[in-house]
């Protein structure tokens, strides 16, 4: 399975934007036309001026100076930081369906999940939907743990930062 | 005060001192056109192509240093002008497009001549804004302006949806209130430099022994001719003038190397390789000045100034970097120097006049009996002009040898599209900048190829009193690609012969309001040049029938260091190279 977080060959960058129309285009449009590669992006307004992105990029796709100054030349954002994954508070939800092969082993899941903090949503016969909000690498390791169960589909959100205190 | 958003649009373009609008009308700007009429608003030239509105409003810019106002419809028009909007964001040229969309409600729904305007022009616009409400008009027409000209100058363009300008809809309705200054968190250009990067600056400046000035477009952007020829007097620096910068140091001022890169002359292309300090002002490592990479200017520390951070460190690595604007910094820098002297340059500037001596710009003369010779045009085209001629080139060899024998000794005298390329810029630019600077002869300087492409405005030229002269070089080729092809595909000749027989450019010309002149003899070069010289009532169109096989040199081939800077055929025996 394809780790979403290798955080060692990403940057992540958090974007503070003006709340303007399109302003999700521009940053989107401005990371393929200069051949950034995107590995994750969460947006969302902070309040009614001001909207914050984070943004996971390749790091070997271009060097991360470059990608920051391209960013800041848009006129709707404001201000970027670089965050560190050690500094900062930096967490990603994935939501998962399982279909298990024998429904006895629910309960194997449960501990599973109990033991990354995670929640079970829902059960319904040997279908289990399961919650989990954690740092990336997390993530992967719980995904991976649950591999065997018979994933058949997920969603993460990539990750969301601040910087820390 | 209760308004249209059509006339408060044109309220707002007087309120930022718009002088002249170039545009086309058409449905979804009907109501703005509609408001002009009884002569609201800035003076309108009606062009005969977007095209050439938006080139117009360039060279307009460029010339007078006000920003340049294109307005046209929406859908074909808004795509007609992309070109431009490219052409002017490549070559940070101050330009507001005005662009009429369908009313807001059927955005979205595919309609007649609906196309997505902020979105096929995000990446080649500094910024662009699509209205909503006819409150926003005054405030966003006054950002628009405010982000055009301030820090790294750029087009912008606003999107007006036709239910807002239009004053028989009640949706038009507004309430004019002057704009406010600007709130923009985002945008906060930085002019001087950091006082410790001028000091590191400095000390590198002033140790070099073989330094070259880079001096780029951004000097010219920022009005900086004057420092740069005062920076260059005080360290005894000499100077590259990019294709951008020509005219920012007068041509014959004895620190002036001329133009480096692809095309540049041998002591300005190698001076470069061979410097250990570039001083890389307002310039941006085109690939066109820097050949290939790895090996450009090997032995040289960098230090590069822009009033654009992106540009610090995208191509090459400085070793001091400074974000700032270039004549606030060059100011800064002669403040820093104070009275020190720079280092001994004697060693160097004999190299320099070593390699003027022996690969001077030169041409071979006609064989009696030939072609003109393109250099020669120019050359006597120069010479017969007044001092403060702005010349504005299209795009190919004629381009090249306009920016090689053209002597420039003013700045802002030079239009062309460098960044982007565009044939078909000189005709238009050339109209803008004439609109701009009546009192200024204006010579654009033209292709055979190029010229059919926008000749069409030379009808904008005459109905609108706006007398240009063109320069058309008529080598019967696409002759920059007819080159390339004799160099590099091994003369195998493709797609390039304009010979014609059709069409009759003296015919075209005249049926166009132009007074056409056709010269075939070398003899007849001075009388024609001066003739159109002296005719300002109508534009003057000059057919100089050239030399077909003539190529540009000194060439840089693409992709190779510019080591292997090529001189021309006739000065190569004496090179070890
Ligand atoms: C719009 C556009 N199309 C194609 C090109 C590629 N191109 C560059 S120079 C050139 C030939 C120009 O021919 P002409 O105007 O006759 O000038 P010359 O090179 O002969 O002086 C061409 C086709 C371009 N730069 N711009």
């Amino acid at each position: 399975m394809i780790k979403r977080s290798q955080l060692t060959q990403t940057h992540t960058i958090a974007a503070l934007v003006e709340n303007k129309a399109g302003v999700l285009a521009r940053v989107a449009g401005l990371f393929a036309r200069r051949g950034f590669n995107i590995e994750s992006l969460a947006v969302a307004p902070t309040d009614e001026r001001f909207s914050r992105i984070t943004i996971v990029v390749d790091a070997e796709s271009a060097p991360l100076d470059q990608i920051k100054k391209q960013l800041d030349k848009l006129i709707d954002v404001v201000d970027i930081t670089e965050l560190s994954i050690e500094d900062s508070a930096l967490r990603e939800m994935v939501l998962v369906r399982l279909e298990l092969d024998d429904e006895a082993k629910v309960a194997d899941v449960e501990a599973l999940v109990e033991g990354f903090s995670g929640s079970v949503i829902r059960v319904r016969g040997a279908h289990m939907m399961l919650s989990l909000s954690s740092r990336p690498d997390d993530l992967d390791r719980f995904l991976d743990k649950l591999q065997p169960y018979g994933i058949t589909a997920l969603q993460r959100t990539g990750a969301i930062a601040i910087p820390g205190i | 005060m209760q308004m249209d958003g059509g006339t408060a649009l044109l309220k707002a373009l007087e309120f930022e001192g718009v002088e002249v609008v170039f545009g086309y009308p058409g449905g979804a700007i009907m109501p703005v056109y509609d408001s002009m009429v009884g002569g609201a608003g800035p003076r309108h030239v009606l062009v005969r192509h977007e095209q050439g509105a938006g080139h117009m409003a360039s060279g307009y810019a460029h010339a007078t240093g006000k920003p340049g106002v294109v307005m046209v419809t929406s859908g074909p028009a808004a795509t007609n002008i992309v070109t431009p909007l490219a052409d002017a964001y490549l070559d940070s040229v101050p330009i507001v497009a005005i662009t009429g969309q369908v009313p807001y409600g059927l955005i979205g729904t595919d309609a007649f001549q609906e196309t997505d305007t902020t979105g096929i022009t995000m990446s080649i616009t500094k910024h662009n804004y699509l209205v909503s409400d006819p409150n926003d008009i005054p405030q966003v027409v006054h950002e628009a302006f405010h982000i055009a000209t301030h820090g790294r100058p750029g087009p912008v363009l606003i999107d007006l949806p036709k239910n807002i300008t239009d004053a028989r809809n009640p949706q038009s309705a507004m309430t004019w209130a002057d704009p406010i200054a600007v709130d923009l968190p985002g945008f906060k250009p930085v002019l001087d430099g950091k006082p410790e990067d001028i000091t590191a600056a400095v000390e590198l400046m002033l140790a070099a022994k073989r330094p070259v000035l880079y001096a780029g477009g951004g000097i010219l952007k920022a009005r900086g001719a004057d420092e740069l020829r005062a920076l260059a007097e005080k360290l005894n620096i000499p100077v590259v003038t990019t294709l951008m910068a020509r005219g920012a140091m007068p041509d014959s001022h004895e620190l002036n190397l001329g133009m480096p890169g692809m095309h540049g002359n041998y002591t300005a292309v190698m001076a470069m390789q061979e410097a250990d300090l570039l001083i890389a002002m307002g310039s941006r490592f085109d690939d066109r000045v820097t050949g290939r990479l790895d090996s450009f200017a090997p032995d040289a520390k960098v230090v590069h100034v822009d009033i654009d951070p992106a540009e610090l460190g995208k191509i090459r690595t400085p070793d001091v970097a400074i974000r700032g604007d270039a004549k606030r910094v060059m100011g800064q820098m002669l403040e820093e120097i104070g009275g020190s002297a720079p280092a001994d340059h004697q060693a160097w500037r004999s190299t320099l006049s070593g390699w003027q001596e022996n690969y001077p710009l030169a041409y071979e003369d006609a064989e009696p009996g030939a072609k003109l010779k393109p250099q020669m045009v120019l050359e006597r085209l120069h010479a017969l002009s007044p001092e403060d001629t702005i010349v504005a080139s299209g795009v190919g060899q004629h381009q090249m040898w306009a920016s090689q024998y053209w002597k420039f000794e003013k700045p802002y005298t030079w239009l062309n599209s460098g960044g982007l390329g565009t044939m078909g810029y000189s005709i238009p630019a050339a109209i803008g900048a004439k609109a701009g600077m009546p009192d200024q002869t204006v010579w654009a300087v033209d292709g055979d190829g190029c010229f059919q492409m926008t000749c069409q405005e030379l009808i904008t030229a005459a109905v609108e009193g706006i007398p240009i002269k063109v320069a058309l070089l008529n080598n019967t080729y696409l002759g920059m690609v007819r080159q390339w092809q004799e160099m590099f595909y091994d003369n195998r000749l493709s797609e390039v012969d304009l010979s014609g027989p059709v069409p009759d450019y003296i015919k075209m010309s005249e049926a166009m309001g132009c007074v056409a002149i056709r010269v075939e003899d070398p003899d007849e070069v001075d009388a024609a040049i001066e003739r159109a010289n002296g005719i300002n009532d109508r534009p003057v169109v000059i057919e100089f029938l050239t030399e077909p096989g003539e190529n540009v040199y000194p060439m840089v081939p693409g992709g190779k260091s510019n080591s292997d800077v090529v001189v021309p055929p006739f000065q190569q025996k004496e090179t070890a190279k």
